[in-house]
């Protein structure tokens, strides 16, 4: 991002690094690649948390002040789309990018043009979606979930919508397959399956889900697409078609979804508390075996998001039965987790900070995704805040909490400078305080019967709103914080020593310099066990 | 790898068009959601002469230039008992227009109560140029439907299906 000077001769000096812009577009260097993954998702990151601060600041109050319902809907439609596609997602593409390689010891990812490719669809992906704000009849404003009929109804938003869609799952699958290709074939020599670092085995199985189900993914919004222009029926039940269709082929890539957007921040998590408990592991094949089956049983649990759409009972016993058992082995990381730490030298540093909050809040969002998981709570709980309250706090204090453990344990190895430690731990506290003042309360909203994707509410809710809202433009802002030690970590920040964290042990930290040079491991590295 | 991956992903795209047919089989086998197949009468049906319920028809239309209405707008029966009724459409536009009806029930669990042996419902209709047609639905409702209710509502909603398409399975 920061290179966008005009000098398109300027002559690489520094490892032969090209310069100006075109170095950015042209790049298929893994580590520029993942570079600009990692500002595209914090750039998707601010726009979707706009969008979340013009929700809070409708919802501040009882009553129509800021955003007419219309646009209300359209804000949390593409907060929820933006968030997910933009910001999550994107961000563990651009961890992949830069690590997958360094921590197996591969000189760069297998497919390089294709991984330029799959980075620049972004942009065009995400502009469309930001444009079709700017269209007639507004952007899409059915939910990210985009049921029919309300998606086979709206204007050119929604085609844009689906355009986008389709991209973002073309990058994705192509990001999968670049990912498995590197870790299956590009390992250094010596380096078996279950020696690799726990980050990578993460990735290797999320990149499998993605191949599985982003591909449905796209079949849907098709079919969306043809029944909206093509006069297909597939969902429109004047045509013979069914949209409880939708929902189960949607939720089918779905809750897959939900762990593609999970399991990777399982593997940062593993790689920083070993790391500042200065122990192993606890627990190595089991943490994979445990990934493996939650990625397997993620395929088999996605009716439990639609137990009011209509289903016999023995369908809602088995996904409930079935969501309750993926309980299991998170149980089993979480436990690993906890006993990796039991009794270690444990340092306190921000990646660390960010792990262990991670842990503590990612296990009440766990909770309450079991409470969800249970039938009849669910059929009074479905559709209300504390479904949101659930889901924040597993996407918010889950997977953006471990982005930004990684975030701040591998900046020193990225850019050989280090991060201001006081305010990287302000950054911590700030979010933790205000994001559970924003979402906590948003379980009770929900137990008291607070529907989700509504402008305004009845009064009894009026004051748990305000504090919520007071907490969203507080955790809005600390994200700035971020912004502001990132920058000035890579201008200015301190020279990193070559190993500034002593319980590092994976090949990026114990093999390469710091900062890691543009080329690395073009002679694969030997692997002494 | 790259290419096994790739074929991978069309298959996998093509999985998601085969959960439609899937769906749909799944749901006629396990009875679900079949709102346009036939019932069958239970060998063991009775009727409950003690009881009347009283059946109000409902007729509405959505974006299409036909006249639509129940013959009759309410009959009184016994649970268990066969009833026949009519409904009738006229085309009022000079053109030829296919619809299909789809019916909705008040009370909502009246579906489980309900069984139809004949309705217009199962299929599409076609209608020519100011073509009036006169439609036959037979049905019995369960003596099991809970007592407290004495009034149903059976509505049938038409909705326009644009020319060439392909009729609907299940039929």
């Amino acid at each position: 991002m920061a290179a966008v000077h005009g000098d398109l001769h300027g002559h690489g000096h520094d490892e032969h690094i090209p310069s100006g812009i075109m170095r950015w577009v042209k790049t298929t260097n893994h580590k520029d690649i993942g570079t600009m993954y990692l500002w595209f998702a914090f750039t998707m990151f601010l726009v979707g948390g706009t969008l979340a601060m013009g929700i809070r600041a409708e919802l501040y109050q009882p009553g129509i002040q800021i955003l007419e319902p219309e646009l209300f809907n359209q804000f949390t439609t593409l907060h929820g789309l933006i968030m997910v596609f933009g910001a999550i997602m994107p961000a563990f593409v651009g961890f992949a990018n830069w690590q997958v390689p360094m921590m197996i010891g591969a000189p760069d990812m297998a497919f390089a043009r294709m991984n330029n490719w799959s980075f620049w669809l972004l942009p065009v992906a995400a502009s469309l979606l930001i444009a079709s704000f700017f269209v007639p009849g507004g952007a899409a404003a059915g939910g990210w979930t985009f049921y029919p009929p309300l998606s086979t109804q709206g204007g050119l938003g929604v085609d844009m919508m689906i355009f986008a869609v389709h991209i973002l799952g073309a990058s994705s699958i192509m990001g999968a397959i670049n990912i498995i290709t590197t870790i299956l074939n590009m390992r250094a020599p010596g380096m078996k399956l279950m020696d690799m670092p726990l980050f990578v085995w993460t990735w290797l199985i999320t990149a499998y889900l993605l191949v599985l189900v982003m591909p449905v993914l796209a079949g849907t919004v098709t079919m969306l697409l043809t029944d909206r222009h093509f006069g297909t029926s597939f969902f429109n039940a004047a045509g013979g078609g069914d949209p409880v269709l939708f929902q189960h082929i949607f939720w089918f890539f779905g809750h897959p979804e939900v762990y593609i957007m999970i399991l990777p921040s399982f593997g940062i998590v593993s790689e920083v508390i070993p790391t500042f408990s200065r122990k192993p592991l606890f627990g190595y094949s089991s943490m994979v075996y445990a990934t493996a089956s939650i990625a397997i049983l993620s395929c088999f649990v996605w009716a439990h998001h639609m137990f009011t759409a209509g289903m016999p009972t023995v369908g809602q016993l088995f996904f409930m039965y079935a969501t309750m058992l993926i309980a299991v082995p998170t149980g089993v990381k979480v436990f690993n987790w906890t006993a990796t730490m039991w009794r270690g030298s444990m340092t306190f540093e921000t990646p660390m900070l960010f792990s262990i909050g991670f842990i503590f809040l990612f296990v009440i969002g766990g909770f309450s995704g079991v409470i969800c998981a249970i039938v009849p709570i669910d059929i009074q709980v479905q559709d209300t805040y504390y479904v949101i309250a659930h889901f924040h706090y597993v996407l918010v204090s889950g997977s953006l909490f471990a982005i930004f453990a990684g975030a701040y344990y591998w900046i020193p190895k990225w850019t050989g400078r280090m991060y201001n430690e006081t305010l990287g731990k302000w950054h911590f506290w700030l979010s933790m305080f205000f994001f559970n003042l924003t979402f906590f309360v948003q379980h009770f909203l929900g137990l008291a019967g607070m529907p989700r994707r509504v402008p305004d509410y009845a009064l009894q809710f009026a004051d748990f709103n305000k504090i919520s809202s007071i907490g969203a433009f507080g955790f809005g802002l600390t994200q700035l914080l971020f912004l502001y030690i990132m920058i000035s970590c890579i201008r200015s920040g301190e020279k990193a020593p070559e190993k500034p964290w002593d319980g590092a042990t994976t090949l990026e930290w114990t093999h390469l310099p710091t900062p890691a040079p543009y080329h690395s491991f073009v002679t694969p590295p030997v692997i002494n066990k | 790898m790259l290419k096994k991956l790739l074929i991978f992903s069309v298959v996998m795209f093509a999985f998601g068009y085969g959960l439609v047919p899937f769906y749909e089989k799944f749901c006629e086998v396990t009875g679900i959601n079949n709102l346009l197949q036939p019932d069958i009468l239970a060998d063991d049906n009775q009727v409950d002469t003690n009881r009347w319920v009283t059946v109000e028809f409902d007729a509405n239309i959505r974006g299409l230039p036909w006249q639509f209405k129940p013959v009759q707008s309410s009959v009184r029966i016994h649970p268990g008992e066969p009833v026949d009724v009519m409904y009738e459409i006229t085309n009022n536009s000079d053109r030829e227009i296919n619809g299909q009806a789809i019916p909705s029930y008040s009370p909502r669990f009246l579906e489980r109560y309900l069984k139809k042996f004949e309705c217009f419902c199962f299929t599409q209709q076609t209608l020519k140029p100011n073509e009036t047609r006169q439609m036959p639905v037979q049905f019995v409702i369960e003596p099991g439907l809970p007592a407290d209710i004495n009034t149903v509502t059976i509505s049938y909603t038409f909705f326009e299906l644009p020319s060439g398409t392909a009729p609907i399975k299940g039929n």
